[in-house]
């Protein structure tokens, strides 16, 4: 962890305290899955807060993905950890659990009533366009870094995984092992 | 012993379920409903719109979900530690090795080649959300909507260049679009 955006963490009146809100109100505001989530942990501890850096949350984003479980409970694990280790894995495991266990344990009950309901309908619809913003705000700075970095074989790869991913529908399991084998073969690396 | 079940059945579903949440729906069916028979067919279509429909990872709310039916409120949450358990000790693994070996040549080499093809994952799910967002379910492009494509670009602008959070500007513009559709 890089020491000044530890000390960011710590230097909060109420590090911890703090960590359970956020974490909560992601968890409770992000509709659509894993991603979503990801991307809001991104814009709120990487770009507000600065208690993470950007290759930090891509690097955690590949270890939530490569571990099985849902995406939004690992990315809260490893988030977690790497704000505040494991003290910092209770609260925000904890914080991301308890709106969907407050929600559905309500709905199961009731979800029919909920699922028919016109305007609810109406309000997922539209949800989807601002969460949608939400992700492509956060690929185009994470997309103009890699153009950015001028590394060719990395370019290479982003636009390779794009179009297996989307064309091909290649699974996300596949293509990080891929990139794993790449980054371990003695292919472009740099001598540093 | 119903609770020892549901912590078993739901851990199973976290340990194999790689690729999010979605990727627990098929076990979810064939451990909940085929096997243990939980759940109805036409309860788990249900199931897949609500874990979609309300905040939070789509395999908690499945665990909830499923939980409180068969349990209640203890039912909810020994389903949800079930299903967050494997996660947990994996995820955790993994954290500590990235920690302890992260500055070594070979694993900066291999991080280097993941950073850029994790953009591309994240890409990929934003599109999949725009496609539905503006052209709904298996829709083709002569059924654009034009109230969400305004609102994905007002949303974007608003991220782009201001400091507003993420979550006051997904509720303000699911606010505007509801508004939009109900009086327009």
């Amino acid at each position: 962890m890089n020491e000044e955006t530890k000390s960011a963490f710590y230097e909060q009146p109420h590090p911890y305290i703090s960590l359970f809100i956020k974490m909560l109100t992601i968890s409770a505001f992000t509709f659509g899955g894993g991603f979503v989530i990801i991307s809001m942990m991104r814009r709120t501890f990487a770009q507000k807060l600065k208690w993470l850096e950007d290759q930090e949350v891509l690097d955690m984003t590949a270890i939530a993905q490569s571990a099985p479980g849902a995406l939004g409970v690992n990315s809260a694990i490893i988030f977690g950890y790497q704000i505040a280790g494991l003290p910092g894995v209770a609260v925000s495991l904890t914080a991301t659990v308890i709106p969907p266990l407050v929600i559905l344990s309500v709905l199961a009950f009731f979800y029919q009533q909920f699922i028919s309901d016109p305007i609810a309908q109406i309000v997922m619809q539209v949800l989807r366009a601002g969460v949608a913003a939400v992700i492509v705000d956060v690929v185009i700075d994470l997309a103009s870094n890699v153009i950015k970095s001028k590394d060719i074989l990395n370019l290479v790869l982003m636009i390779t995984a794009f179009l297996a991913l989307v064309v091909f529908k290649v699974s996300s399991l596949l293509i990080i092992l891929a990139a794993l084998v790449i980054g371990i073969l003695p292919i472009g690396r740099k001598e540093s | 012993m119903i609770y020892l079940q549901l912590f078993t059945t739901f851990f199973l579903i976290g340990l194999f379920s790689f690729g999010g949440g979605y990727a627990a729906m098929p076990w979810i069916l064939s451990l909940v409903v085929e096997q243990r028979q939980w759940l109805t067919t036409a309860e788990h279509a249900d199931l897949t719109a609500i874990a979609e429909m309300t905040p939070g990872p789509i395999g908690v709310n499945a665990a909830t979900f499923v939980g409180t039916r068969m349990a209640g409120l203890p039912g909810a949450v020994i389903c949800t530690l079930g299903c967050i358990t494997p996660s947990l000790i994996i995820v955790l693994c993994l954290a500590f090795l990235y920690r302890k070996y992260r500055d070594l040549a070979l694993m900066k080499q291999i991080l280097t080649r993941l950073r850029p093809v994790v953009v591309a994952l994240v890409a990929s799910a934003g599109l999949t959300i725009l496609k539905l967002a503006l052209f709904g379910e298996g829709g083709s492009f002569a059924d654009l909507r034009y109230v969400e494509l305004g609102l994905f670009l007002l949303a974007l602008l608003v991220l782009r260049n201001t400091k507003i959070s993420s979550i006051l500007v997904l509720l303000g513009s699911a606010t505007l679009g509801t508004v939009i559709y109900l009086f327009f």
